[in-house]
């Protein structure tokens, strides 16, 4: 009797998994946001340590009062203060490192990975939490690999069917189909709940579309609701796999290795692909890493300087469902996505956001910023000047540097001489 | 939905950090949060290139100087309440003090935090400020932008003013002298939430 049942019970998954993870489970998380968590969305996470007092500058503090600003400020043994006390600032508290780490939540959501300083102090409690843990690992898990597992699957068959087809009109249409019903089903299988706000500003074909970056899943979050192609590096393996599976039916732009080091090639290729307005619109993640969704920092220029407008999104995660940030150094995609899939859900909010072009008289740079403050604006994060590349790299010394040359201008700038040697 | 905290069973010696630095246990508890995120390989110690990490650090002219206050005596891993002792000298002074009178000196008092400004000075901790280990200081802070001789007369007038026994030297005494009207308390504190 029981090799009968053995080859019914992946059926029974494959048939619930999407009935559960379609609507049940959307159904569930809609209708218990409001009674169980009614405090507001964003912003529950607790931030600093020491209270920043509105930077007083350099001058201000080493001259004293403003009253002095004729006389020269000479050398006092006192001035190092200054550079102590901020040195020590930023080792207690600094705006960079936090963000490469997963946030904290002001009151916990029952997922032990979001457990940084609660205790278990009454039974009541762990118990629910051992009931939340039975339902994520032993029903929400294996239905949502099942439903990643039929729909990668189908990706590939359909996707490798539609590349024969010679019609190529034909072939687009189906392609965009194709696609659509992937990453649907990817949507799904880790019931990420989304909610689009202004689609009337959807990106349109020839366009780049930026957004901002926490987790690869934005990528399935936003190409669920239209198409883009896709830029980056070819990896090997199932990611590889799925990669040039995407790339016969439809026209997105891998690189090599050795060709990602080629600025110019990289910016011909993109600018080739807008210059086509059939193409899809090219989505692009200016920021180059992930960052934890409590801030957006620096925009790499080089998707500004093609000239094309541009179509910001901002994402922002509710993190009381599950913390949705990849920290690629505490560990690897396949254990994330894992972790993912066994949290209570992706619950996140996309904003489409008016199209904007580079304006006269502004450089690439400038550009990239105002987009930036654009999409910090609308998703509520906090707008910073820093590279997301310092998550594994040191600062350069042009900013050590910049702090010399203002101490240098307290104390000897004054002078007509040595001012004119100050400018560069 | 939520439980408060429990902190003490994550910090070793938590009662005794308590009572020698001054912090409360809230504040220990966001320290420690804040010494396991510059952890970065969960090691439980941290050692001179996860400070070289922070941006704010590694920017600041006198940034390794301050890294080499945190390893003294010649170690070169920091546990969690060495890090904590240090950070104490950057508590804003109590303005009332205990009534039973404390029995040793918090690290926060005016000299300590005068004695931690003073190692930053002196390099080889030979109690002195020597001319060269000024020279050394005004180098960092100033870069490249101000040429060798003006480095030497500022250096030359902040000695003549300071040293008081004209050994050539400044001695902690005679900088403590020269700070006498300085608000220490303003410039050397850290202003920790509660």
């Amino acid at each position: 009797p029981s090799c009968h049942c053995l080859p019914q019970l992946p059926c029974v998954y494959v048939i619930a998994s999407p009935l559960v993870l379609c609507w049940v489970v959307p159904l569930a998380v809609r209708s218990l946001v409001p009674v169980l968590f009614p405090c507001g969305f964003c912003h529950l996470f607790l931030d600093c340590i020491i209270a920043k007092e509105s930077p007083a500058s350099l001058r201000q503090e080493i001259r004293g009062s403003a009253s002095c600003l004729c006389s020269d400020h000479e050398f006092d043994m006192a001035d190092i203060f200054y550079f102590c006390r901020s040195g020590v600032e930023s080792i207690v508290d600094d705006e960079v490192t936090k963000r490469f780490s997963a946030q904290e939540l002001e009151s916990w959501n029952l997922l032990t990975r979001s457990n940084y300083n609660f205790h278990h102090i009454n039974m009541r409690l762990t118990l629910l939490w051992g009931l939340g843990l039975l339902t994520r690992y032993g029903i929400l898990l294996p239905l949502r690999v099942t439903l990643a597992v039929t729909g990668i699957s189908l990706f590939l068959f359909f996707t490798t069917l539609v590349g024969f087809l010679p019609n190529a009109a034909l072939r687009s249409y189906l392609s965009e189909k194709v696609h659509m019903m992937g990453y649907r089903m990817c949507v799904s299988s880790l019931t990420a709940i989304i909610t689009y706000h202004n689609r009337e500003n959807k990106p349109k074909n020839g366009a780049i579309c930026v957004a901002n970056h926490t987790t690869p899943i934005d990528v399935i979050i936003l190409a669920s609701d239209r198409c883009y192609s896709l830029v980056g590096q070819m990896h090997r393996g199932l990611l590889g796999m799925i990669q040039s599976g995407m790339v016969k039916s439809s026209p997105h732009i891998w690189f090599d290795r050795s060709e990602v080091k080629d600025r110019h090639l990289v910016a011909k290729r993109l600018s080739d692909h807008v210059a086509d307005k059939t193409k899809q619109p090219i989505l692009i993640f200016p920021e180059g890493t992930c960052i934890n969704n409590t801030s957006v920092m620096m925009f790499k220029k080089g998707s500004f300087e093609i000239g094309c407008t541009i179509y910001p999104v901002a994402i922002k995660y509710d993190p009381r469902f599950g913390d949705a940030f990849w920290n690629s150094s505490k560990c690897g995609l396949v254990w994330y996505l894992l972790s993912m899939m066994s949290s209570w859900a992706i619950v996140c909010s996309v904003w489409y956001l008016p199209p904007m072009d580079r304006e006269e008289g502004e450089d690439a740079v400038q550009f990239a910023n105002r987009v930036k403050a654009t999409i910090a604006a609308q998703g509520g994060l906090v707008d910073l000047i820093w590279d997301g590349g310092l998550k594994r790299s040191k600062v350069n010394d042009a900013f050590k540097e910049e702090l010399q040359k203002l101490y240098s201008k307290v104390l000897v700038g004054d002078h007509e001489d040595e001012s004119e040697r100050m400018e560069i | 939905m939520g439980s408060s905290s429990s902190s003490r069973n994550k910090i070793p010696n938590a009662q005794e950090l308590m009572d020698q630095t001054g912090f409360s246990s809230a504040h220990l508890l966001r320290l420690y949060d804040r010494f396991e995120c510059l952890d970065r390989d969960n090691r439980g110690y941290l050692s001179p290139d996860d400070f070289e990490a922070v941006g704010g650090l590694a920017m600041n002219p006198i940034g390794g100087r301050i890294i080499d206050a945190f390893f003294s005596s010649g170690q070169d891993t920091v546990d969690f309440s060495s890090f904590v002792r240090i950070l104490a000298h950057f508590r804003p002074t109590d303005r009332n003090r205990n009534k039973e009178g404390t029995q040793q000196e918090l690290p926060n008092s005016r000299t300590r935090k005068l004695k931690f400004a003073f190692q930053l000075y002196d390099l080889d901790r030979d109690g002195k400020i020597s001319r060269e280990e000024l020279l050394q200081v005004l180098r960092a802070m100033l870069g490249l932008q101000v040429t060798e001789e003006q480095l030497q007369s500022i250096a030359e007038r902040a000695i003549q003013e300071a040293d008081l026994d004209k050994d050539d030297a400044i001695s902690f005494d005679e900088f403590k002298k020269s700070l006498e009207k300085v608000d220490i308390d303003t410039k050397m504190s850290i202003g920790f939430l509660k």
